[in-house]
């Protein structure tokens, strides 16, 4: 007897093949399928999510599964949604998290829609996250066992109607525990190591990508100090990340770090490492996965970015659907456009992109990035 | 991998070997497993049935032995026959333009745009009416004294429109430009008389007739020149060169001679099947409609689009339901971009998406059909309903 069908979203990747073969075992009915992403013409053999390569390893998982496989095309809608999303995000001063975008929009749903029409009960992904299912009350979510691998962050984006249908089955595995099922299945997979970049930039820098699409992209302009005194002349503040203290070309008794970008203004904010760091933020208008906002604060945990730790903070919802966040500690790396994700003992109660104002009557927003933005 | 409950109506992109072939083939795997250029015996055997598989072919298109070079399918002798008349033409008498038409299978178009764009020919596309068909008179207004060739496809794979192919041959031979006709949709279904086509070079698959994949022919009327694609021995009259794979020829010439001798009887059941399913789709389906030509078209071949459908979706639906069908060309990376040869019929895109093609085979039953016309409906409704992004 099946416990249903399932679609699994395929990648030709371990996880994605080990959450196929292990549905199978636990009896439904799998059918495989697989996104084919937008690339740049002429580099789509480098694209990281869909190459021919991995499309060919991920038929032949399904094969040697014995379960059916398509191929989707998702290229104009990833181009029209999560590139977009990207070159705006960066134009508007932002530092955007496509894969935010492509996980709300294109594998929870433009993928979900049609495992659905396929006659799916449910859509299976390799995301390390776990669900708890109580009958009558909403599916939450919570992290991964495996805290290196956790992927819950990205999931923030979903909501009931969407976790209805999820299934994440490698969630209470490790990676390496993932591995040896994959190695003990003999199932095929890629040989190229695993890389965190951008999907579409196909290994490139993404000021070069930005520099090919945006013809506007760097507009030289003031560097000035948080009092707005002139302090030398910027590049175009694509080029520059914040909490970046090399290449600014200034002087000064003490090192400079980028703080800010400022749109309106085209200028670029610098100071000393003092002013580095915030204890508080705001955001966009929050996902509550439960489908309702908390009404009063309370306190939580909270992750600024993917690769960041979770944090403890007091959270305010606000009537706008917002959220203020307290943190107890400041930190350095609140980046605008990157999500902040709302945890409460493990469980992911919502999350929100963060605004470029962080809700302070300070004049700055203080602010610093680490590395460029990575893949999920 | 375990297929399902499946009902295979996708002849036109392969079908199963027959019993007949293989057994036929057997022999040439282990026990006469000669190379037919050694001069022992073992390499006389191979070369006996070689030359007995081509005399075979021969005699069913009404051609001479000496006429017929193996290939691998039919993508190699389209390849060979445009490539090497291309190179012959120009290299003979300066000729450096080339005429096809609209709607050839990739394996001509790609080849003539390499040509175009790679070695310095002129590509001309010839126009189509609504039904796919080429009209004579449009080749001979189109044909220049440095024509090199012309290629216009015999019955189409995506649409099964069947071109008036004798009638343009007698415009080139009057021009004396040479005519290449790919034929290996029609090979299971249409007389391939060669002298009756009036025909210069001839392309066939053995997969399409129930032989084995990875073995065709092209027909070279005696004084077409060409140039070989593939140098190395003298096999092939110097036109193709590898040791000839002599089971699969075996297997070519014996499953030809079947799909020639049995043809009516063949394409008479499978006409009754697909006018049986035609109008009833038609008649089942709002806003859907047959593509290629309702009379002149293949005896197991029916195509369709249906507004507003994404013909991926409506494929994937079918298979998931159990039945095996195409949206036109085996094209299995779901690629959005609706097909050349549905846009040159003049096909607007919202149409063009929602393609279906369904071919007939010798297995199709009527009961086959019965269960697709049952399922069919439901499944473009459902199509149709989910408004994908």
């Amino acid at each position: 007897m099946s416990k249903g069908k399932v679609v699994v979203a395929m990648s030709g990747g371990v996880d994605s093949s080990v959450a196929a073969a292990l549905l199978q075992q636990q009896g439904y009915d799998v059918t495989g399928m697989m996104l084919r992403l937008w690339s740049e013409p002429g580099r789509e053999a480098s694209n990281r999510c869909c190459t021919p390569q991995a499309m060919s390893i991920a038929r032949r998982v399904a094969g040697q599964l014995g379960i059916p496989f398509y191929a989707v095309n998702a290229q104009e809608s990833f181009r029209n949604i999560v590139v977009q999303y990207f070159l705006e995000g960066y134009a508007n001063g932002g530092t955007p998290n496509p894969c935010l975008a492509c996980n709300r929009q294109i594998r929870w749903e433009f993928l979900l829609e049609r495992a659905l029409a396929l006659g799916a009960n449910f859509m299976a992904t390799g995301h390390y996250a776990r669900l708890v299912r109580t009958a009558g009350e909403p599916v939450r979510l919570f992290e991964a066992v495996d805290g290196n691998k956790d992927q819950s962050y990205v999931l923030h984006v979903l909501n009931q109607k969407k976790l209805q249908h999820a299934l994440f089955p490698l969630g209470a595995l490790t990676k390496p525990e993932v591995r040896q099922i994959a190695s003990d299945l003999d199932l095929p997979a890629a040989t190229s190591k695993e890389s965190q970049d951008l999907c579409f930039l196909a290994g490139q820098d993404y000021r070069d990508f930005l520099r090919r699409h945006q013809l506007r992209v760097e507009r030289p302009g003031s560097i000035l100090d948080r009092a707005g005194k002139q302090l030398g002349e910027h590049s175009g503040l694509v080029n520059y990340t914040i909490g970046q203290r090399k290449g600014l070309g200034l002087a000064a008794s003490q090192p400079l770090y980028v703080l800010a970008k400022d749109q309106a203004r085209n200028a670029l904010i610098v100071g000393f490492k003092d002013v580095l760091g915030s204890c508080e933020l705001l955001t966009e208008p929050i996902n509550w996965l439960a489908g309702n906002s908390p009404a009063e604060q309370f306190d939580a945990q909270v992750k600024i970015r993917y690769s960041a730790r979770k944090t403890g903070a007091r959270v305010t919802p606000r009537a706008d659907g917002r959220a203020h966040v307290l943190f107890h500690e400041p930190l350095r790396d609140i980046t605008p456009g990157q999500a902040a994700v709302i945890y409460l003992d493990g469980e992911v109660l919502g999350g929100g992109l963060i605004a470029a104002e962080n809700g302070a009557p300070a004049e700055f927003p203080s602010v610093l990035t680490s590395e460029p933005i990575q893949a999920l | 991998m375990a297929l399902r409950k499946n009902i295979y109506l996708d002849y036109a992109a392969t079908t199963p070997l027959d019993p007949r072939v293989l057994d036929a083939m057997q022999s040439y795997f282990s026990a006469d497993f000669g190379n037919p250029s050694s001069v022992h015996a073992y390499g006389q055997r191979a070369e006996a049935a070689l030359e007995e598989a081509r005399q075979r072919v021969a005699d069913l298109l009404n051609a001479q032995p000496e006429e017929i070079v193996f290939t691998s399918g039919g993508t190699e002798s389209d390849n060979l026959a445009l490539r090497g008349a291309a190179l012959a033409a120009r290299q003979q008498r300066g000729a450096v333009h080339l005429l096809i038409s609209p709607v050839e299978h990739d394996a001509v178009t790609k080849t003539a745009r390499q040509l175009a764009e790679q070695f310095g020919f002129t590509l001309e596309l010839l126009p189509v009416d609504e039904s796919g068909v080429v009209l004579p008179a449009e080749v001979d207004r189109r044909l220049r004294p440095e024509t090199a060739l012309v290629s216009i496809i015999l019955g189409n794979n995506e649409i099964g429109t069947i071109n008036p192919i004798p009638e343009i041959a007698a415009i080139c031979r009057a021009r004396g430009v040479p005519l290449h006709s790919d034929a290996v949709q029609s090979a299971a279904y249409l007389p391939l008389d060669v002298a009756q086509l009036g025909i210069d070079l001839l392309s066939i698959g053995a997969h399409k007739f129930y032989g084995p994949k990875g073995v065709g022919l092209l027909y070279v009327r005696r004084g077409t020149k060409l140039l070989p694609n593939q140098t190395g021995g003298s096999h092939e009259a110097n036109l193709r060169a590898g040791t000839p794979n002599v089971a699969y020829i075996v297997g070519m010439a014996k499953a030809f001679e079947l799909a020639q001798s049995e043809l009516t009887q063949r394409t008479c059941q499978l006409r009754k099947l697909r006018d049986r399913l035609i109008p009833a789709v038609l008649a089942a389906i709002p806003d859907a409609q047959l593509t290629g030509h309702p009379e002149l078209r293949l005896a197991n071949h029916a195509s369709f689009v249906f507004k507003g459908v994404d013909g991926n979706a409506l494929l994937m639906l079918l298979d998931d339901a159990g039945f095996a069908c195409s949206s036109g060309s085996a094209c299995k990376t779901g690629d959005p971009e609706p097909s050349e040869v549905l846009l040159a019929l003049g096909l607007p895109p919202q149409w063009a998406l929602g393609s279906l093609r369904v071919t007939l085979g010798m297995q199709t039953t009527n009961q086959d059909v019965d269960a697709f016309l049952t399922a069919l409906p439901h499944l473009v409704d459902h199509a149709r309903s989910l408004e994908l992004a």
